[in-house]
């Protein structure tokens, strides 16, 4: 599973990718964040508030649980701030 | 047509070449995004733009087939600067041409507040103070719900 950290999740993060092995238990989105908020101090605190965080699955956006599985692209980020003002 | 680059744009060669061997575009209507020198509360020095690769071609392709869908449209181009940018620098480039010019201006306008909200894109701001990321702001989420309500009028 590839897992991507963009702007202030990524510096919290402290990596901007990584390929991550889950164990099988880890089925959807909640029990994958669970899992990731277990691997650091670091990642606890990037993930600690998942109503600030936004989630996309293989490049879409999703919101709410959602199934994972090991070929996934998963990111997380806080919403988006593109554009002109 | 989508660009994602770092390289800043010539709008008026981006405008002809839109325009060019398409004989039935009676108007283009265009915005160019700037860095601003201020946010809400402070002086900007420069601001870096972070985005998805990967996604940001797929949510801007995903944008504009929905502002083909809505409106008559010839041709249609944005063109997103990311890395670090300068106050008074180009962000951004929407440029929509129809045979028509409602439909071009009405478009181009749809395609610039949903872009906002939609393209994994990031700021993070440089002040005196030091670096700070943009917070996304509710106006902007308000501005795209309003093409949700609203039928195009073409």
């Amino acid at each position: 599973m590839k897992i991507f950290y963009f702007a202030w999740v990524r510096e919290k993060v402290g990596v901007k990718e990584e390929e991550l092995t889950p164990p099988i238990e880890v089925k959807d989105l909640n029990s994958l964040i669970e899992w990731l908020r277990g691997r650091s101090p670091e990642h606890a605190a990037a993930l600690a508030d998942t109503r600030i965080v936004r989630v996309a699955i293989n490049q879409d956006y999703v919101a709410g649980n959602h199934p994972v599985g090991p070929k996934d692209e998963i990111a997380f980020f806080p919403p988006v701030t593109g554009g002109a003002l | 047509m989508i660009h994602i680059q770092r390289e800043d744009f010539d709008v008026g060669a981006e405008l002809k070449k839109l325009a060019t061997d398409n004989p039935k575009i009676g108007g283009i209507t265009s915005f160019v995004g700037l860095v601003r020198n201020r946010s809400e509360t402070e002086a900007i020095q420069a601001m870096t733009l972070e985005h998805y690769p990967g996604m940001t071609e797929k949510a801007l392709e995903e944008i504009e087939a929905e502002a083909h869908r809505r409106w008559p449209l010839e041709a249609c181009l944005i063109i997103h600067r990311h890395g670090r940018l300068e106050v008074g620098d180009r962000i951004v480039l929407v440029a929509t041409a129809s045979q028509h010019r409602e439909a071009a201006f009405e478009s181009c306008h749809f395609l610039i507040d949903w872009l906002k909200t939609k393209a994994p894109f990031w700021k993070q701001e440089e002040t005196l103070e030091g670096t700070r990321w943009v917070r996304s702001r509710a106006q902007d989420d308000a501005a795209t719900a309003r093409w949700i309500k609203e039928e195009p009028s073409s």
